[in-house]
């Protein structure tokens, strides 16, 4: 819980933070979408308790690189809550804890010597109203940065420039980036804070109902991008929206009371579900 | 339309409380007014070009206020910049770091206390601590009395903006990965600072006008001196001092120094309001 254990030299095992895409290892288009698609966390017999009350019962569950898995449920089934398990964001409140395993790239991330730093510039996250800091355009994406990297006034434009080009915003901000980052648009603002998390180049990007407060245009612009960046990220979105998640996913996982009641590709939990209370669920008839 | 007696009723209470409600905010406000008028009345007549050039002269001779005007500026200057810092520390702490906690609970409850305690007994208290130990009354003993004072009042204001940030921010720069301390001084910070910036004016608004402390502590002097361990004059006693004199001209001095005073509060609390308002609307 106290995340000042933060330090630069440990990040120098690491490869740059942000690598430019032509600079990343050659992935050739079809290697986007291969046929066994590695398997990037996997969440096995996860508890989670707020407290006294069990929100999370046993969940297995495994999240694949290079795909959207998205995990729908009614309210309260706690799929927001399993979100907040992958980055360990819950560790905020006191009386909330995980218990199981998340095993990111095999590694346990629930074990307590993880570093939390390092945990959250691996595992991006996205809330549902957009957070714009207090601060300039620019300065929303360089405080993250600035957390791990010292980068010269140069290198830090880069970045920033590639941050909001691959969220699809530079365009309409680069005219203004000393602007504040309130001056934007609520469609605008949750690119913002997409890039703000891409600039840590992240592995895993959490998205939690990351459209639901947005119009629609702003939601398919958002879809779109969500579209663009399976090709770089295991992507996991929590959202209320049956058709949301049969667009823009791969993989579905269906909520219901803490358990996780069905997983599957999207396809095949939209068309021929398993489950009696999955049917049920994407037909309307509880929710 | 018939009679009813019940609707007569009502209206009669209505009209009464009203009335009652009026007249007594008439009356409050109107006292209000009345001093006002008074100090500028008073003040604004005394008000002369020496005021800022020349030292409290004796009495049957011109002077000005020069010595007790930038006295009351380094005493209070000084006692804001002890104070401040360690008020928006504490209220930090409070608001940020430990909510809810025993020890939060503890701080604000004697925050509270200190808050609304009348000010001699803490000039009673720097008296007892600074200056008798050391055998003279000092600019310094002075300042810690203000500074003491202005503790709570910049504490309570930090902890109650800080509160008005969403939760979100915090979640979200917690997600960058950012340390709690970086998030509150580039975030939680930022996103008020407006309204930490009015918690200090608001102090500083406070204690400029304190005298009773001062009375034990910087007590006066008749000339001036920026020395810091020895006796400096300000405002508050010298209005204290002159108001009492039998003398005209140190009377008409007492009502330019309560002019300037009053006129340096009001600017003081209107720039707080202005920057408030700015900080509510941010923040939504």
């Amino acid at each position: 819980m106290t995340p000042d254990n933060i330090g630069m030299t440990e990040f120098t095992d690491r490869p740059p933070l942000f690598v430019p895409d032509m600079a990343r290892p050659a992935t050739p288009p079809d290697a986007t979408v291969p046929d066994a698609p590695a398997v990037k966390v996997r969440i096995r017999g996860l508890d989670f308790y707020y407290g006294g009350l069990r929100a999370l019962k046993s969940v297995d569950m495994a999240i694949h690189d290079h795909r959207v898995t998205a995990i729908i449920g009614p309210s309260g089934c706690g799929k927001s809550t399993l979100l907040r398990a992958l980055n360990r964001i819950y560790e905020l409140y006191p009386d909330q804890r995980a218990e199981g395993e998340i095993l990111l790239d095999g590694r346990n991330i629930l074990s307590p010597n993880v570093s939390l730093s390092r945990l959250r510039s691996q595992v991006g996250m996205v809330f549902q109203k957009p957070t714009p800091f207090p601060m300039s355009i620019y300065d929303n994406i360089a405080f993250g940065v600035k957390l791990y990297r010292r980068l010269t006034k140069i290198d830090l434009n880069e970045v920033v420039e590639a941050a909001l080009t691959k969220a699809a915003l530079w365009d309409e901000v680069k005219d203004k980036l000393q602007a504040s980052g309130f001056s934007l648009s609520g469609g605008q603002q949750q690119r913002l804070c997409i890039a703000r998390a891409i600039a840590l180049n992240p592995e895993v990007m959490l998205l939690d109902e990351p459209a639901s407060a947005l119009d629609p245009g702003s939601t398919e612009k958002i879809e779109q991008l969500i579209d663009e960046l399976r090709a770089d990220y295991a992507i996991v979105i929590v959202t209320h929206n049956l058709q949301q998640a049969a667009r823009v996913s791969d993989y579905t996982a269906l909520m219901y009371l803490g358990e996780l009641i069905e997983f599957g590709d999207t396809t095949t939990i939209f068309t021929s579900p398993k489950e009696r209370r999955t049917e049920d669920y994407i037909t309307g008839k509880y929710g | 339309m018939t009679a009813d007696p019940m609707r007569f009723g009502r209206r009669f209470t209505n009209l009464v409380t009203m009335g009652a409600s009026a007249i007594v905010t008439v009356l409050g406000v109107a006292v209000l007014l009345a001093i006002l008028a008074a100090v500028v009345g008073y003040g604004f007549e005394a008000l002369s070009p020496r005021l800022l050039t020349d030292m409290t002269p004796p009495p049957g001779s011109n002077g000005g206020l020069l010595n007790a005007v930038v006295g009351s500026l380094i005493i209070t200057g000084l006692g804001i910049a002890v104070g401040a810092p360690i008020g928006i520390l504490a209220g930090t702490f409070l608001a940020e770091f430990s909510p809810g906690s025993w020890l939060t609970e503890t701080t604000r409850f004697i925050s509270d206390i200190l808050l609304s305690a009348p000010s001699i007994l803490i000039g009673l208290f720097v008296f007892e601590v600074a200056v008798v130990p050391v055998g003279h009354f000092s600019a310094w003993a002075g300042a810690l009395t203000l500074a003491i004072i202005a503790i709570p009042v910049v504490l309570r204001t930090t902890e109650d903006m800080l509160r008005l940030v969403p939760n979100d921010l915090r979640e979200a720069a917690a997600a960058l990965g950012a340390p709690q301390w970086k998030s509150v001084v580039h975030v939680s910070y930022r996103a008020v600072r407006a309204g930490l910036v009015t918690g200090v004016l608001l102090a500083f608004a406070r204690i400029s006008g304190e005298t009773a402390p001062l009375l034990f502590t910087a007590l006066n002097n008749q000339f001036w001196s920026s020395d810091l361990n020895g006796p400096m004059a300000n405002l508050p006693v010298v209005i204290f001092q002159f108001a009492m004199s039998p003398y005209d001209d140190w009377q008409r001095l007492a009502w330019a120094g309560a002019f300037l005073i009053t006129a340096a509060i009001l600017g003081l609390s209107i720039l707080a309001r202005v920057l408030f308002s700015t900080t509510k609307e941010k923040s939504r």
